[in-house]
């Protein structure tokens, strides 16, 4: 527990003198047994247990009056840390600059789901302000014990809590409990993960007494990143640690079943682990792990063939055996609407594969010494690790702690998970602390992929052009085919090679916003994955999950069905759009882009380079969103630049406005790289998706020009989140704006020049 | 084989012993023990790995170590410290730039030698310099935003 200082300058003896450290009014009457019950009540040497029902495992207030924050869930980016600082320093009367937050070590927090969902703030920022609420609580009431003032009479600044009355009554929260850990029982609700809430006695404060949240408070680690001063996780060292690296098959579903372990026998400290499908080797440096799995001769099952040919996967889509059908939301008779429409607009939408691809391969790094397990992982949910790896590994959970340490990106379940197992079994088998990391052709090869999709919306119009029956229905691969964490072997590459019964999930999505048609069906279908087993194409959890192909299916087409009766996009949606947060998003991102009202496409231009405009919205767990784009396209290229974003969000009450700006201008350009570019390859036998020429992102020169944000703040609504909704509408507003310049709709992501090209011949 | 190899990284000498083949970058990070450049693809393709070469950005993924010789090689962290920031440096802190930060040493070591080189660029030739580097979180907007302050503090 790093910077936790044990020390104590509040000593029994120095309460009893009533001296060193305590200030306490001549006279006032504390009685010595007042003070001993604070003690055993409030305040204790020992740590109580690290579980969700004790304040300890939430704040401590060190010797030196500074505090520290243990949060069970971690910045991916977007600086979380900063934003939960606040709060906390907010809660409890103490300057932002004390505060310090330590984030998904499972030896000093407890599990509040890691980074997931966009619930940093929402979950993790709720409970760590009702644990400092509570903090301040029991703080105030033993200042009132030994001020012999009443509560109401006491404020607190900066950490000290002072007598309204007797402004020489003061004492701070470091004398009364620094170095100490709270002994304080929360009332816990039983949940681990996003859900677990564990309030105390204490109300927190209302939004207007706020002064730290709602400033926007720059991120301290920048630095230490430009200077090159911070530690990633694959800068960890730890004495006698060794390197590996793992081998996949080249067909996805071999399995080896012949080594020739003398073909690295010149590699220093080179060896191979191997059991069952799972293959790697360790080496005493990096370059001759690199050398030794490229060099190790291996022969793999024969194995057919276990993919379709790309060009052919929406049909397989299409034609799979539905294994789980979910209707989300219904309400009207849609079957008997449809049947008297005066009008049918119909259509489908496809969206491909795509790999987190994150900026440098995963890397963990573990060390087995005494029975104890540490790893090192960049991994979004260290709670869970910890979890998978004391199964994969037989050990007792309390035996095994993972400390999270930042990685190269993380978008959902990227291949960390899986290779924090692999470096489990790879140092459990050489008895060495294994550093691993992947390569690039594995990191985007064979992470777990955002699955592929189609999307078929039809509406019923009667003779008006008013929607009378809407019916929406997304049919792909599981969302998560293997879950959204490894805490459990079933759902990672080490436990599926290792040979663990498999436990494929069902789950996708539904569109969410709020058109109000009087007969409305939406609903999802999940399909088989192609491969069941240790497959490059197994599908969960990429940013937003499956947020951005429901939407841009959603979303384009209520373009379509506002250009068929021939409406402005904006005016058509207002007709349907009852919640009020939802207006106001899309008329504060139609006012600040100046919105030209008309029906699309544009009839006024000609020529090669044509532009166009196009709004889409959607919520997300109560954030709202609304976007404006404005794209330019060549169309003898097929060549287009998404030139220019408004974004409106609403995420109720803004803790940090610029980190939440940043926030946002990420999720658009990921955004727009997903929608113009990102597309996993893949032939018969595997994924050739596999570095950044057959994964291409955004460059730098087709950075949009503008993107401008519109912050609607609720101070009084519960802040919702802002990691991934202002993701989800970019592929349906470039869409639009497309329509909108061209006259024509492309219904499949990516819209790659190719695509483009020939879309509009 | 290995050979013995003598490298001036940040104004220091290092001497290890090294296939000739290995690329640069893991002679900075395991034999060095430098946290800086970091490992993105291997490939030249992203530019996480990237360092200055006598003055010239290259890409230390693909340089092998045999190959560098005399020439004076400077990371991340030698290009500035907290103390005497380089403007680029400066910039990225003012302007909030990175998320999750792996791809710095390919913008900033990118931009330095350019900026160096070109006083007074374009936006167009910003983006031009530094076409083909990566960055997946999506902070394109701040990084241009940083060089173009950077540039200007550079005149």
């Amino acid at each position: 527990m790093t910077k936790f200082e044990h020390s104590s300058a509040f000593t029994r003896r120095s309460v009893l003198l009533g001296g060193g450290a305590l200030v306490v009014s001549v006279g006032a009457a504390v009685s010595l047994d007042t003070l001993l019950s604070l003690q055993a009540a409030y305040a204790q040497g020992a740590k109580p247990p690290l579980t969700p029902d004790q304040l300890s495992s939430y704040i401590a207030v060190n010797a030196d009056g500074t505090v520290s924050a243990f949060f069970g869930k971690m910045d991916m980016g977007h600086g979380l840390h900063v934003a939960i600082a606040q709060i906390v320093a907010d809660e409890l009367d103490v300057p932002f600059k004390s505060v310090k937050v330590f984030m998904g070590d499972t030896a000093n927090s407890v599990n509040q789901g890691g980074a997931s969902g966009s619930t940093g703030i929402q979950y993790g920022g709720k409970q760590m302000r009702i644990a400092a609420a509570e903090a301040r609580r029991v703080l105030v009431e033993m200042a009132s014990a030994l001020l012999s003032t009443p509560v109401e009479q006491l404020k607190v600044n900066d950490g000290i809590v002072i007598s309204g009355a007797d402004a020489t009554k003061r004492i701070s929260y470091a004398q009364m409990i620094g170095g100490k850990y709270f002994n304080v029982q929360l009332d816990w609700n039983k949940q681990f993960g996003n859900t677990l809430y564990a309030p105390g006695k204490a109300q927190p404060k209302k939004p207007s007494e706020h002064k730290i949240v709602g400033q926007p408070i720059k991120r301290e680690d920048v630095g230490p990143k430009v200077f090159a001063q911070e530690d990633f996780v694959t800068d960890v060292k730890v004495p006698g640690m060794v390197h590996g690296r793992m081998i996949r098959p080249a067909i996805a579903g071999a399995v080896p079943v012949k080594i020739d372990e003398s073909s690295i026998k010149d590699i220093p400290g080179a060896k191979v682990v191997w059991d069952k499908g799972f293959l790697g080797v360790v080496a005493d440096k990096e370059w001759g792990a690199i050398q030794a799995a490229q060099t190790l001769k291996v022969e793999w099952s024969q194995v057919d063939s276990p993919f379709p040919e790309q060009s052919s996967l929406y049909d397989h889509i299409r034609k799979a055996s539905v294994r789980k059908r979910s209707v989300d939301k219904e309400n009207g008779n849609v079957d008997d609407a449809f049947k008297t429409a005066a009008k049918i607009i119909e259509a489908e939408y496809e969206w491909p594969f795509q790999s987190h691809a994150s900026m440098g391969p995963a890397c963990a790094l573990v060390e087995i010494k005494d029975g104890q397990v540490t790893c090192w992982s960049g991994t979004q949910k260290s709670h869970f690790v910890q979890e998978g790896l004391a199964l994969t590994l037989d050990v007792p959970v309390d035996k095994v702690r993972v400390k999270y340490t930042p990685g190269a990106g993380s978008y959902g379940r990227n291949d960390a998970d899986d290779c924090a197992m692999d470096a489990g079994v790879l140092a459990k088998s050489v008895g060495k602390p294994v550093r691993l990391q992947y390569m690039r052709e594995q990191g985007t090869g064979w992470d777990p992929k955002g699955p592929a999709s189609i999307h078929k919306a039809r509406a019923a119009l009667d003779a008006s052009g008013k929607i009378t029956a809407y019916e929406f229905t997304s049919k792909g691969f599981s969302r998560i085919d293997v879950n959204t964490n490894g805490g459990k072997p079933h759902d990672t590459l080490a436990g599926q090679t290792l040979g663990v019964a498999l436990k494929s999930g069902d789950g996708f999505g539904v569109p969410a916003e709020s058109y109000a048609f009087d007969n409305k069906r939406m609903a999802w279908e999940t399909i088989a994955p192609l491969l069941d087993r240790a497959s490059p194409l197994r599908s969960a959890h990429l940013r937003d999950p499956v947020g951005p192909q429901i939407h841009f299916a959603s979303e384009s087409f209520i373009d379509e069905v506002a250009a068929t009766v021939k409406a402005d996009p904006i005016e058509f949606r207002l007709r349907y759009i009852k919640e009020p947060r939802d207006i106001a998003v899309i008329k504060a991102a139609a006012e600040k882009a100046n919105w030209d009202t008309r029906v699309s496409p544009r009839r006024d231009q000609s020529g090669n380079k044509v532009s166009g405009r196009g709004i889409a919205y959607s919520q997300r767990n109560g954030t709202r969103v609304a976007i404006v784009a404005e794209v330019d396209i060549d169309r003898s290229s097929g060549k287009i630049w998404a030139r220019k974003f408004t974004v409106a969000h609403d995420c109720g009450q803004i803790i940090n406005p610029d980190g939440l700006v940043k926030c946002i201008e990420g999720n658009i350009v990921q955004g727009v790289s997903r929608t113009l570019w990102e597309e996993v390859a893949f032939d018969r036998k595997s994924v050739t998706s596999v570095d950044w020429l057959t994964y291409p992102i955004l460059d730098i020169t087709e950075t949009p020009a503008e993107v401008n944000v519109v912050l609607i703040n609720h101070p009084d609504i519960a802040p919702s989140g802002a990691g991934e909704p202002s993701i989800r509408p970019i592929a349906a507003a470039i869409a639009n704006a497309i329509f909108d310049a061209t006259g024509v709709r492309i219904r499949r992501v990516p819209f790659s020049p190719d695509r483009v090209k020939s879309a509009l011949s | 084989m290995t050979q013995r190899f003598t490298l001036t990284v940040d104004g220091k000498s290092h001497t290890i012993n090294a296939d000739p083949d290995m690329p640069l970058l893991y002679a900075l990070r395991d034999d060095l023990g430098l946290n800086n450049p970091h490992f993105g693809c291997g490939l030249a393709q992203c530019g996480a790995c990237t360092v200055q070469i006598d003055g010239q950005a290259a890409r230390s993924c693909i340089t092998a170590v045999s190959t560098v010789g005399d020439a004076k090689i400077t990371t991340l962290a030698g290009l500035g410290t907290p103390e005497k920031p380089h403007p680029l440096q400066t910039a990225y802190i003012e302007e909030q730039v990175p998320q999750c930060g792996y791809c710095i040493n390919g913008w900033i070591m990118t931009a330095a030698a350019f900026l160096r080189d070109k006083k007074k660029p374009t936006e167009a030739e910003i983006k031009d310099a530094l076409s083909g580097l990566k960055c997946r979180c999506g902070t394109h907007i701040s990084i241009l935003k940083a060089v173009k302050r950077a540039a200007e503090m550079m005149g």
